[in-house]
């Protein structure tokens, strides 16, 4: 950082704007590291009841769609992918409009995914598979009641992971109201740096729930 | 970190992409690897699976690699405080019944996978 003097963004407690941009990147991990920690107790909650319910949990994850999943899944990574993109127009001075792009591109994708989450639950719904009063179940090796507890965990996790990704989705935009009024350069690109690492925290939690969720189930 | 003054480091688009294409493979051995009976080894091999992805996410994308080791430090932390979180857990519900009548219906069975 040459020319850190000058930079407005350059705050007087820090000695320089690389100091600035560290501190800022290692704050947004110590949230990340609690969020870790958020998604790690249902995680643990999950293979506790995992164990303990084993054959509701290999029934209920038949019921999910491997195709949306997988589907999701691949649109997810190619949404970090755009992310990073983003970051990396930033820092190579690409233009306010090359990082628009890219920011829009990542929304375009994060909504590409609630939708087809939306699909997966209206068929949920309609399939009576939501737990409440409405909740049907025929298979008679599982319980009604151990069946539900498959689906609370599905439609918690998978509901948590989406509520991050509409924050997500709305961090974006702020991203880009950002670029717009030429707060982001090359010299300073932290917001969308860090920003990028809330996505791509939340991409990675989608990485554990797609296999635990649909997969390890099937065979 | 005051008397690091290097420029950010900008990765290749080679490497986004590489990274973005090993991504999509571990998605299709994970989805494979579904199908396969593979006994009690196939929620490991899925986990595995996984925390490549992630560590590759965390590495690349998240510029772990490229990042000050206090970062790293950070993201191990997060990680080996999770360890604690799931191990204290895991440690609890499974001995609970040891010595006496367990109180749930696995803990009888005395079946962990």
């Amino acid at each position: 950082m040459s020319d850190h003097a000058h930079s407005a963004h350059h705050l007087h407690q820090f000695e320089t704007a690389q100091q600035q941009y560290e501190a800022a990147s290692l704050g947004m991990w110590a949230f990340i590291i609690q969020e870790i920690l958020f998604f790690g107790g249902l995680f643990g909650a999950y293979t506790v009841y995992r164990n303990e319910y084993i054959e509701a949990f290999t029934a209920g994850s038949h019921l999910l769609s491997i195709g949306w999943g997988t589907f999701n899944t691949i649109v997810l990574i190619a949404s970090s992918l755009t992310m990073a993109l983003a970051v990396r127009a930033a820092q190579t001075n690409a233009g306010r409009n090359a990082i628009t792009g890219w920011l829009v591109a990542t929304i375009i994708l994060g909504c590409a995914f609630l939708g087809v989450k939306y699909i997966e639950y209206s068929s949920k719904w309609h399939q009576n598979l939501i737990p409440g009063s409405m909740f049907q179940w025929n298979d008679p090796a599982v319980t009604l009641g151990n069946a539900k507890i498959f689906f609370s965990f599905y439609f918690v996790m998978t509901g948590m992971h989406a509520l991050h990704m509409v924050v997500g989705v709305g961090i974006m935009l702020w991203m880009i109201a950002k670029v717009r009024r030429n707060e982001i350069s090359a010299q300073y690109f932290t917001p969308i740096e860090i920003s990028g690492l809330y996505w791509h925290f939340v991409d990675i939690v989608w990485i554990f729930l797609f296999p635990l969720l649909y997969l390890i189930g099937r065979h | 970190m005051s008397e690091h003054h290097s420029e950010h480091h900008v990765v290749p688009l080679k490497i986004y992409f590489l990274i973005f294409f090993a991504l999509m493979i571990g998605t299709v051995l994970t989805v494979a690897a579904a199908f396969v009976n593979m006994g009690f080894l196939n929620t490991p091999v899925a986990l595995i699976i996984a925390l490549v992805k992630a560590s590759l996410v965390i590495l690349f994308f998240m510029h772990v690699k490229y990042s000050p080791k206090l970062v790293g430090l950070f993201a191990v932390a997060g990680f080996f405080w999770l360890c604690i979180l799931l191990a204290l857990t895991m440690q609890d519900y499974y001995t609970r019944g040891w010595g006496q009548e367990a109180p749930v219906e696995f803990l009888k069975q005395g079946s962990f996978f």
